[in-house]
């Protein structure tokens, strides 16, 4: 029998089983779709890898990225040049300047506008305010101002209040704002609201009030004209004071020699008259009695 | 014979999933090529108005196809597997590159064996109830199965013919009415080496066999058409080592045989009598051959032109087509005369119509078609496979009607004896898997 095996250097026209079955693996589906995808990301993944692996590079990389960044949030469209400020009259507008110390031209992408309109707003004057930026480069503040209801006298000096109490500056003088109503004691801030519902009651005797005093932050005394006084109760004062201008109203209470019309318990009004007036009614009434 | 009701059902599960999975390859492993498509079944059949079923080749596509000189295969049997294995290497590498497609699963044809035909009859009660399924099983596992022989392996057994009481010709006896069901049914029995020959070769390949058809099956169910099929007729299909037969009738596969000789016996023959190589003489066949001589051909010299010997004077010889003719044609005549002695012994002169179709790459032999008719009777005609759809034009000759057949068989598979569940008395008494099946036979 001659040689089963090849002489050396023959080449089987058949393909070997090795290639036979390397090509079948090739042609497997899910092997020739991992091939196709996952060789050429593979790949990127590598190419990346290597290239940041270098520090130096690496640095270089962040610093130009920051560059272009700078480039772009430094042109001349993103430029902010003014400021302008709406709803605020001069001093005012002149403090929030101050206070927000911008120095022109500054890149929009610099402006953190939810902080500056936090700054704005923690001025005492300012209710609420709006910022945006305009086109043209134009930061444009829209400024509520708050409006001073009451004057409150403290020990320093004169406070002005909103409607709600908060402050919204110092005053020199009372006389600059007579039109306002007075209040005074301290914690009276925090019951505005109440004194401008009494302020509102106490209409028909406006003329002779000189103000509100809150004591003990629980509860007010209404001071009128000639040292009068009415002491109103913690628990609506409102009622209690129509109560007094009702009877003032029948029996002109507050015109006759009455000091103090004590109202600090509603069903039982006390009244304290002038000293020389309790005399002479309490001769009257001995008289009454003697004649009798 | 339990054994190969099992390997059977287990290639018919295993052909199931490759259909699922959309490819699977048919390799025909001849004497003088081996061939390898790949199909897809994507189930986009074209339908449609005036387009019938086509035999359901229009569910399949060929998406690759490869052939490849075979080796080491003599008389359609594997002799050198080493040979073989590395030709159907050859085949199915070529047919996935074109197909860009992996198969696992390939449905394989075998000619040689030397397959024998038998017709078996069984009978079944049916006590005036209906065809069931489980009554197709039983009077099928009814049919009293001669002794095949040592060595011997059922290819195909197919039920052929079913009839009830005195009806008979029914092709599906199932819903009918009568108090006995007869059925006929052909087994085709080939060599049980040469089968485990091929399966081994196959599996060496890295492949799985999803199917073994006999090749004078499906180079008649490629080659005939279905009058044909259905009146009557004999497909031989001239091959290179073999000559396979089979005849058809009423659509079914009823008999089938081969003759151990083809073309190859022709080129031998040439070599012989020429005093030339195997390669110069198949040359010689190819282009100047025939089986009937004119008297042009006595002056048509033909220059022999090989350049083996080195000696002038034997290389430049020149014969007249006349001679080689002359050696042909006593060959030729020798195989047909052979398929008409089986054709004889089939009982193949008592069919209602005596069509012969010849294919194969043997039918190309000019003159082919004046000479059979003196042999085989006037009814023959040249056959070439129906057409696949993507079949490549080098593939669609006569040599490769078994190939084709394949493909069809492969669409569209013949009921097999196997397909039919084993009906319960046949399990093991006692059996827990008996008990299931009386149930559900039953309800």
């Amino acid at each position: 029998m001659r040689s089963l095996t090849h002489p050396r250097g023959y080449r089987d026209p058949a393909p070997s089983r090795l290639s036979y079955r390397l090509h079948r693996l090739a042609l497997t589906p899910h092997l020739r779709r991992a091939f196709v995808l996952g060789g050429p990301l593979v790949a990127a993944a590598l190419v990346l890898t290597l290239i940041f692996a270098d520090l130096e590079r690496r640095a270089a990389m962040v610093s130009w990225y920051h560059g272009v960044v700078d480039q772009i949030q430094n042109r001349k469209e993103f430029a902010v040049n003014t400021v302008s400020i709406n709803g605020a009259l001069d001093p005012l507008a002149d403090e929030i300047r101050a206070r927000m110390d911008l120095r022109f031209p500054v890149s929009s992408f610099d402006l953190d506008l939810e902080a500056m309109r936090a700054q704005v707003e923690a001025l005492d004057a300012v209710e609420s305010a709006h910022l945006r930026i305009r086109k043209g480069g134009v930061l444009d503040i829209a400024v509520t101002q708050r409006v001073p209801a009451m004057i409150w006298r403290t020990r320093t000096g004169l406070q002005l209040l909103d409607a709600e109490g908060n402050r919204v500056s110092s005053l020199g003088f009372r006389d600059e704002r007579a039109d306002l109503p007075l209040i005074s004691g301290y914690g009276a801030d925090r019951a505005v609201p109440e004194a401008l519902q009494l302020y509102a009651a106490a209409r028909p005797v406006l003329p002779r009030i000189r103000g509100l005093v809150r004591i003990g932050e629980r509860r007010w005394d209404l001071v009128l004209s000639e040292g009068q006084k009415v002491k109103l109760p913690e628990d609506n004062p409102v009622r209690a004071l129509e109560q007094v201008l009702a009877i003032d109203e029948a029996e002109e209470l507050l015109s006759r020699q009455v000091v103090l019309v004590d109202m600090r318990m509603p069903r039982r009004p006390t009244v304290r008259l002038k000293p020389k007036s309790a005399e002479v009614s309490r001769d009257e009434r001995v008289q009454q009695l003697g004649e009798k | 014979m339990s054994d190969l009701y099992q390997t059977q059902r287990a290639m018919r599960a295993m052909r199931q999933a490759a259909l699922q999975r959309g490819v699977i390859a048919i390799l025909d492993v001849g004497t003088s090529k081996v061939a390898c498509l790949i199909l897809r079944f994507d189930g986009s059949a074209v339908e449609g108005e005036g387009i019938g079923a086509l035999a359901g080749q229009s569910a399949f596509r060929v998406i690759g196809a490869a052939v490849t000189r075979s080796r080491g295969v003599r008389f359609g049997e594997i002799n050198a597997m080493p040979e073989t294995e590395r030709a159907i290497r050859t085949a199915v590498q070529g047919a996935q590159k074109a197909a860009q497609v992996r198969v696992d699963h390939v449905i394989a044809a075998m000619s040689g064996g030397g397959p024998r035909s038998y017709g078996l009859a069984g009978r079944a009660e049916l006590d005036g109830m209906a065809v069931e399924q489980c009554d197709v099983a039983r009077v099928l596992a009814s049919c009293d199965v001669p002794d095949f022989g040592e060595g011997r392996e059922v290819l195909h057994a197919q039920p052929v013919n079913f009839a009830i009481d005195h009806r008979s010709g029914l092709s599906d006896p199932r819903g009918l009415v009568g108090d006995e069901l007869f059925c006929d049914m052909h087994a085709l029995t080939v060599d049980r080496r040469v089968v485990a020959n091929l399966i081994h070769c196959i599996k060496r390949c890295d492949l799985e066999l999803a199917g073994l058809v006999s090749g004078a099956y499906v180079s008649g169910l490629s080659s005939l058409i279905e009058d044909e099929q259905e009146l009557g007729a004999a497909c031989i299909d001239l091959g290179g080592g073999t000559t396979s037969v089979s005849i058809f009738w009423r659509k079914q596969f009823i008999y089938g045989d081969c003759v151990a000789m083809g073309g190859d016996h022709v080129t031998s023959d040439i070599s012989k009598g020429l005093q030339v190589s195997m390669s110069t003489a198949e040359r010689l066949k190819t282009v100047y051959g025939g089986v009937v001589a004119t008297s042009m051909d006595d002056r048509d010299m033909v220059e022999i032109g090989s350049e083996e010997t080195g000696d002038w004077e034997s290389d430049r010889r020149t014969v007249t087509r006349a001679e080689i003719i002359g050696i042909m044609r006593p060959r030729v005549e020798e195989i047909l005369e052979e398929v008409r002695a089986r054709l004889d012994g089939a009982g193949f002169s008592t069919l209602p119509s005596q069509r012969i179709v010849l294919t194969g790459g043997g039918s190309q032999i000019p003159g082919i078609d004046t000479l059979a008719p003196r042999i085989l009777g006037s009814q023959v005609r040249p056959g070439r496979p129906i057409r696949v759809a993507g079949l490549p034009e080098k593939a669609t000759g006569p040599a490769f009607s078994s190939a084709v057949g394949l493909c069809l068989q492969a669409a569209h598979p013949q009921d097999e004896w196997w397909d039919f569940d084993i009906p319960s008395t046949r399990y093991p008494a006692r059996s827990l898997r008996r008990a299931v099946r009386w149930f559900r036979d039953n309800w």
